[in-house]
């Protein structure tokens, strides 16, 4: 490996530690995770005191739709841990690629929720809407639910896009290389905790019925 | 591929997770995904939720465990992720203590 000296040179003068960097960014994660378990919280109270009405409300999503999404989001995540064993392999344009292809599913991901949420508008599901209003207040906190639940998990799709474009970034400049990924392990966490929230959200909002 | 002979213990030993290894999980996470589809169409009555969460937790596991590499970090990553999620489970027992029984 000719980089070798270089990285005996490097660790010589920078003090790194990859453990610590990863165990930072899941400290990082465990907050997501009270974020979104905060909400789940709130969802599981609701449920439990609406049964009925959140089964119907759910019965309004498209369980196809949501079906394709997760598959989309499994296959994103699946990507980008193979861009880390490329990296480690040192296949520098490999471990781009899989990382670009996690992108464009992400992408594709939030291209079938606009769609899926601006078919929820056009038929008048939306927070406040007459038609909304009209309904009991079972559906009607479902459907705040899911919009601010599937809504900040969009949120984090889009901030998980910008994360691994600059992992991209460092690879092309070779921040990132084959002896020190552990930037694209972080990128690659997140993405991977935005993909488990999805788990959740999926059979408890498109499922229940 | 190259092991770095690192002594000091900050350093990591590079675990390489096989392509192969991945797309067997990932085969593993879109049959379960089928499996909860499958499921939603039957009458479980009340299981219906016992089982939707437990195959997002069996989901939820395989993705820790390979895609974030669980398996093979120190075993102080698993300590962390079982404090987590403890602390959100207390969150959740609480909070039913007051509707259940109130």
């Amino acid at each position: 490996m000719s980089s070798h000296a270089a990285e005996a040179v490097a660790h010589g003068h920078t003090h790194r530690d990859d453990v610590g960097s990863k165990m930072g960014m899941w400290l990082f994660l465990f907050t997501e995770l009270i974020l979104f378990g905060g909400m789940f919280i709130v969802y599981a109270v609701y449920r439990y005191m609406h049964q009925a009405e959140f089964h119907l409300a759910a019965s309004e999503l498209d369980r196809l739709v949501g079906t394709v999404n997760t598959i989309v989001l499994l296959t994103s995540s699946l990507t980008v841990a193979m861009s880390i064993t490329a990296m480690q392999e040192g296949k520098k344009s490999l471990a781009m690629l899989l990382v670009g292809i996690t992108i464009v599913l992400a992408l594709a991901f939030l291209v079938n929720k606009y769609f899926e949420w601006d078919h929820k508008f056009a038929v008048g599901l939306y927070p406040g809407s007459p038609e909304l209003s009209n309904k009991p207040q079972g559906v009607i906190l479902y459907f705040g639910l899911y919009y601010v639940m599937t809504g900040l998990h969009a949120l984090h799709v889009i901030i998980g896009m910008a994360v691994l474009a600059v992992m991209m970034g460092f690879m092309k400049t070779g921040t990132i290389h084959q002896g020190s990924y552990v930037r694209l392990e972080a990128g690659a966490l997140y993405w991977h905790l935005v993909d488990i929230i999805w788990i959740f959200l999926f059979p408890l909002f498109y499922l229940l019925h | 591929m190259a092991q770095h002979d690192q002594s000091s213990a900050h350093h990591e030993t590079p675990h390489s997770v096989s392509y192969t290894q991945y797309l067997l999980i990932w085969l593993g996470l879109v049959m379960l995904t089928g499996l909860t589809v499958a499921l939603a169409g039957v009458d479980l009555g009340r299981w219906i939720i016992v089982t939707a969460l437990a195959i997002a937790s069996i989901k939820t596991m395989m993705v820790l465990e390979v895609f974030m590499h669980l398996k093979f970090e120190d075993k102080t990553f698993r300590l962390f992720v079982l404090v987590a999620c403890v602390t959100l489970a207390i969150f959740f027992i609480l909070t039913f203590f007051d509707y259940a029984f109130a």
